[in-house]
């Protein structure tokens, strides 16, 4: 597992978040040794860049923000220019447990997608109401897409494998809900193996995930339109793995 | 139709192709965005200089005050050029987006080669990448 570590690039996309980052920084080194630590800082305005630094992070400093999923294109083609055979996000405001990486890496071991899911039986994150019947639905529909039992499609703690980040350095989505739900369409699509591992996740630190049943319905009908229009492009070719053309 | 009218609606539609004309010709439009504008004026010239072919078109597809089909015409037009614009948007900010991309990541870069080349630092930042090969070869191929 060591050298899957070292040959593994953590995420983070950055926006906004002076006083989480440089704490979750140290918290997934000292976790998980020799792993090297990308902060995409997505047009920030306050000192994410500097406290990422400090801890002792590569940053990448977007000049405006592009959104989780422009942050995380712009790590998957990092990961890809310094070699790197896997990429894990993991958010920068402490909510994913370094502690569940080694699981993701496990699985990329068989896969070339490994979601870290909340409701897999694991820890105690929990959502209610209508929110939790339009994941509930799209999980569902995902995995039937993708071949696999889901339980989880929205969780940003995920990893990629070589084949995974061939297509996601160029064509990671960075629309509304793109970098969750398209992002796995386009891959299963393409034909990646996808694989949901249980994970822990703690509470947010600041901020509350919303229940209201009308943001409920707006989002189940946006990540609707996303999914449709994902199922309607055209799919994308898998490279062969790099490495093993010459 | 007086003279006037007849006179004023060639004159509008000379108006149109006189702005888009002299736009094209200072380089402020491009002429692929100025297809739609170019067909729009043409066709208001020949309308405005021969209205009966309004006339014997609205007959010919069943719309009974001709004026609702140059309005018809209008409107799908403009909707065309409005489309047309939000496509070109999208690939626009699709551009933009790549190109922070690419400035963010040569930035870093520029800063550990900035870094590796200060005298007196003994770290060199990259030296724990894996694989340094492999870069080379990586950004031969994406040049």
């Amino acid at each position: 597992m060591s050298s899957a570590l070292a040959q593994t690039l953590i995420v983070m996309p950055a926006f906004n978040e002076e006083d989480a980052v440089a704490g979750v920084v140290a918290e997934v080194r000292a976790a998980l040794r020799g792993v090297h630590v990308l902060v995409v800082n997505d047009g920030s305005r306050d000192d994410t860049v500097g406290e990422a630094r400090r801890a002792g992070a590569a940053v990448v400093d977007l000049p405006f923000n592009l959104g989780v999923g422009g942050a995380m294109r712009t790590g998957f083609k990092y990961a890809r220019a310094h070699g790197f055979r896997y990429v894990v996000q993991v958010d920068s405001d402490g909510q994913h447990d370094p502690a569940g990486v080694p699981k993701i890496l496990d699985a990329l071991q068989t896969h070339d997608v490994a979601i870290g899911a909340r409701f897999a039986g694991e820890g105690d994150y929990t959502v209610r109401g209508p929110r939790k019947w339009a994941m509930k639905v799209l999980a569902v529909v995902i995995g039937r897409i993708a071949g696999t039992r889901l339980t989880d499609t929205t969780s940003g703690f995920r990893g990629a494998g070589p084949r995974a980040i061939e297509i996601f350095a160029e064509h990671y989505p960075a629309e509304y809900l793109g970098d969750t739900i398209e992002s796995l369409v386009l891959a299963a699509r393409a034909g990646c193996t996808i694989q949901q591992v249980p994970v822990t996740m703690r509470e947010r630190a600041g901020g509350t995930p919303s229940h209201a049943p009308v943001k409920a319905a707006v989002y189940l009908g946006r990540a609707a339109i996303a999914l449709v229009i994902a199922l309607w492009r055209p799919p994308l070719t898998l490279q062969p793995e790099a490495g093993t053309t010459p | 139709m007086t003279t006037a009218t007849y006179v004023f609606g060639i004159v509008s539609a000379l108006l149109v192709l006189v702005v888009v004309f002299e736009l094209l010709r200072r380089r402020r439009v491009r002429e692929r965005h100025a297809l739609w504008w170019l067909f729009a004026g043409v066709l208001a010239l020949v309308v405005a200089v021969f209205p009966q072919l309004l006339t014997a078109t609205a007959q010919l597809v069943g719309i009974r005050v001709p004026t609702n089909l140059s309005f018809f015409v209008s409107v799908v037009i403009l909707f065309l050029v409005s489309v047309q614009h939000s496509a070109e948007l999208t690939v626009l900010e699709d551009k933009t987006r790549t190109l922070a991309e690419h400035v963010a990541l040569q930035d870093q870069r520029l800063s550990l080669l900035e870094l590796a080349s200060e005298p007196g630092t003994t770290a060199a930042p990259t030296a724990d990448l894996p694989e340094p090969a492999h870069r080379v070869d990586r950004e031969a191929r994406s040049a």
